[in-house]
């Protein structure tokens, strides 16, 4: 070989390698991402947690799914259309939709899929996703056979749905990862298995490299997603940040590009230290109290009324919370397409006018600070549920509403309300599974699980049945709002203090994000600069 | 010694079988359940889950239950991560929580024993106020304020370390879990080293070592240190017990991927097979660690002898 032939292929060589190395690292980009807690499962079908969410959201492809401005739109169905009853949902599954094995996501994968997720042995905790399907209850309750559930393949790529009633938020519902397809052969192969790392077949835009609990999950690029040009980023890592504090510091050194969660307590300093990388906004969530309304003397609304008056939820918003939450006079948070949230009457009058509407009535009932009214109130034990009962206990002190505060840990505390024990007012919140009103007001009916305050009344739960049959959206959500008037505003069968913020850090190199009340921010639409 | 271990450890198999049992039933006295949460469940669905965990059974079928998959070697999966078996959630942490405790037991024996002997020497010197002051620090000021002070000054402002992470066991994340979980110890076996110490040189043998003439050195290398490192010695055992599973506030602040935290979570969770677990873990440790300590006191104090 000649000299100048020997320098030139070393040169092109080493030009090739540059350049391959050179678009490597170009290809490569990460994003770490802080996520709250470990995920209790990685089978979509038996998790519930908002950490788990992020996850399957990232693995998996429901027949629809949520935008990054939480828009539903087409995921593995490309169309459907519904029947003029509102009874038939009829998906059209995509033709290239492929499971990260290779093989085709067809209709038998959502068909054996949703019989899972209602047969009881799947013990799935959310299998109550799929209730408004024909006979899922009845499949749930052990008293039918799975292969009885309103889905059909009609072929390779159709699905039909048959629902019990038009239910107008069913498009929502199916953006819970519930409804995700799990691959057959993957679970039936490997058993409980299936969701080790290696062995987890998905369809979404990601599928699962790596699972060390506590440590970290790694996600990786699923070159086989349908849209797989579409997604920037390679390689996601998921970090259990139980520790916000400590998160936000692994946040400002570079370590996450983002955290789920602030210390609201730093809510000042950080935004003056991180500007527009701190996200603080309204989400679908509500943090209430709720009074025990079968148990005198709380049964009488009148009473009750009177001590929700004497909350001051602008400082409860402000001053404990410090502005990561905001002031709620109704139980539906804002933010519902096509919902007027029914308000407190008082929420608009001062807090002095206010006070004397209260005093008037806890007068009329004889009670005052001549002639006290004991109250026993009970919250799960965290740093500012415990400011926000004493901050309350103070606020009816003057009245002569004697608090007393009963706090235990969240398991115990919730054992608690289900097994329908004794209180007088109690903490709880609600987050919304799908961004729908009824969500929450199915909280007040009659007899249900949620229903901790035992509230019960028929002119409530007939309005919340109108509307389940109302197959006009804007009739439904009128009808709605006539329930929450009677039930929230007028009954307080739950006393709304204070609406849920999200607070996310994003750093400036995450691109393609959108605040949006679900909070939902799949990977697939973000990359980095 | 051999017969005398075999025998220590068959009379802990007793003690390990209380310690299940009681926790075992304690556990289940604390009101609320795995499945207990913001949101109430369907009870069908309850129901379902129970079953599949065997709640639904009398309590006494289930404490049987477990025993017999204990002996099988078989911990049971966990409540709130069902897809990991107990025996895989600890075969993932416990090496960690094993490293991290053992660099820190040995760092602190080493420089917390050496800073003591060196206290006790020059007693009422600049050393000794300075150890003594250093160790009264390390024992008061608690683990929760140095770990996020330690974050602060060596991963965000001098950006020497990172903040927090495992990397699998980097020996970069590893130095500030290893120092905070090092410190309380550090100051507390100084504390230890140098009171033993102090009373050593005090002893007859000492003062008639040094009457013989024995340089200075060998003195205190060969007879005081003996004598003066008994007490460190107890106090390492159930330290190095403690230590080595694991410490929740370490592990959560530096996000270490330990045990420790199952001690804390898998109780408010419920999660009774994790929890009863970490019992077996702690006992089975501590057993052992009380052991060597008995064993280590025969080889130091030559007055020790197990027949």
């Amino acid at each position: 070989m000649t000299k100048p032939l020997k320098s030139l292929l070393l040169g092109s060589a080493a030009l090739a390698l540059t350049l391959s190395l050179g678009t490597a690292a170009m290809a490569q980009m990460t994003l770490n991402r802080g996520n709250l807690d470990d995920p209790e499962s990685l089978d979509p079908h038996r998790t519930s947690t908002l950490a788990e969410a992020n996850l399957m959201r990232d693995l998996f492809s429901g027949l629809v799914a949520l935008d990054a401005g939480a828009k539903v739109i087409p995921d593995a169905a490309e169309r459907w259309a519904v029947s003029e009853d509102g009874l038939t949902y009829t998906f059209t599954l995509r033709a290239d939709g492929k499971w990260s094995d290779g093989t085709p996501v067809t209709a038998d994968d959502f068909v054996y899929s949703w019989r899972r997720v209602v047969t009881p042995d799947t013990a799935a905790e959310y299998a109550f996703m799929l209730a408004p399907v024909v006979n899922a209850e009845a499949i749930t309750a052990g008293k039918m056979a799975p292969d009885t559930l309103g889905i059909v393949a009609l072929d390779a790529h159709t699905v039909q749905v048959t629902l019990n009633a038009p239910t107008p938020y069913f498009l929502q519902m199916l953006t819970h990862q519930s409804t995700y397809p799990v691959q057959r052969a993957n679970v039936e192969a490997l058993g409980n298995a299936f969701t080790k790392p290696g062995n987890l077949v998905s369809n979404g835009a990601y599928v699962l490299a790596d699972f060390v609990p506590n440590d970290h999950i790694t996600l990786a690029k699923n070159a086989r997603f349908y849209a797989a040009d579409t997604v920037a980023i390679d390689t996601v890592n998921y970090y259990p940040t139980a520790d916000a504090a400590a998160a936000v510091k692994r946040f400002e050194a570079g370590e996450l590009d983002i955290n789920r969660d602030f210390p609201t307590e730093q809510t000042e300093d950080l935004s003056a230290k991180l500007g527009d990388q701190l996200r603080v906004g309204a989400t679908l969530g509500t943090y209430y109290y709720g009074f025990k309304t079968d148990k005198a003397p709380w049964s009488n609304p009148k009473l009750r009324q009177a001590i929700s008056m004497l909350i001051d939820r602008d400082f409860l918003a402000e001053k404990v919370w410090q502005d990561t939450m905001l002031p709620a006079y109704s139980f539906v948070p804002p933010g519902i397409a096509g919902y007027d949230a029914a308000a407190l009457d008082y929420a608009e009058m001062s807090p002095l006018d206010r006070e004397d509407a209260a005093v008037a009535i806890l007068t009329e009932l004889g009670y005052g600070p001549q002639n006290p009214l004991p109250m026993e109130l009970r919250f799960n034990t965290s740093d500012n549920n415990t400011n926000t009962a004493v901050a309350v206990q103070e606020m009816l002190a003057p009245f002569g509403v004697q608090v007393s505060l009963v706090n235990a840990d969240t398991k115990s505390h919730y054992a608690h309300l289900e097994a329908k024990g004794d209180f007088d007012i109690a903490r709880a919140a609600w987050f919304a599974d799908y961004s729908d009103p009824e969500n929450f007001l199915s909280l007040c009916k009659s007899g249900t699980g949620n229903n901790y305050t035992q509230y019960s009344s028929p002119e409530y739960d007939g309005l919340l049945e109108q509307a389940a049959a109302e197959t006009d959206p804007a009739v439904r959500m009128t009808l709605l709002g006539q329930a929450e008037a009677v039930g929230v505003a007028r009954d307080l069968c739950v006393v709304p203090l204070m609406f849920y913020s999200y607070h996310n850090l994003v750093s400036d190199r995450v691109l393609g994000w959108q605040d949006n009340v679900m909070d939902v921010h799949p990977s697939r639409f973000l990359s980095l600069q | 010694m051999l017969r005398y271990s075999l025998r220590r450890l068959a009379t802990a198999l007793p003690t390990l079988l209380a310690v299940i049992t009681l926790s075992f039933f304690m556990m289940r006295i604390a009101p609320g359940g795995p499945f207990d949460q913001e949101r109430a469940l369907d009870p069908v669905i309850r129901a379902n889950m129970e079953a599949a965990y065997h709640l639904d059974l009398p309590l006494w079928h289930q404490y049987l239950i477990y025993l017999g998959n204990l002996l099988r070697g078989d911990l049971g999966p966990s409540f709130t991560m069902p897809e990991f078996t107990v025996a895989e959630l600890f075969a993932a942490g416990l090496p960690v929580s094993v490293q991290l405790g053992g660099w820190a037991l040995v760092l602190a024996l080493l420089i917390g024993g050496g800073l003591g002997i060196a206290a006790a020497l020059r007693q009422n010197g600049w050393i000794d106020v300075a150890v003594v002051a250093v160790a009264t620090a390390g024992s008061t000021i608690p683990t929760f304020v140095v770990a996020p002070v330690f974050q602060l000054v060596f991963g965000l402002s001098l950006m020497w370390l990172p903040v927090g992470g495992w990397q699998d066991g980097a020996a970069r994340n590893m130095v500030g879990p290893v120092v905070c979980l090092m410190l309380p110890q550090l100051a507390v076996v100084a504390r230890l080293m140098r009171g033993s110490m102090i009373e050593a040189l005090r002893a007859h043998h000492i003062r008639t070592a040094r009457a013989m003439g024995l340089s200075g050195w060998s003195v205190v290398g060969r007879h005081a240190l003996r004598s003066a490192m008994l007490p460190v010695v107890s106090y390492a055992g159930p330290a190095a017990a403690a230590l080595l599973t694991g410490s929740v506030v370490v592990e959560t602040i530096f996000s270490v991927p330990g045990v420790g935290r199952y001690f804390v979570d898998a109780a408010l969770n419920r999660d009774y097979t994790v929890v009863m677990g970490a019992v077996v873990v702690v006992a089975v440790f501590t057993i052992v660690f009380n052991l060597i300590v008995d064993l280590l006191y025969a080889i130091i104090d030559p007055r020790v002898r197990y027949a």
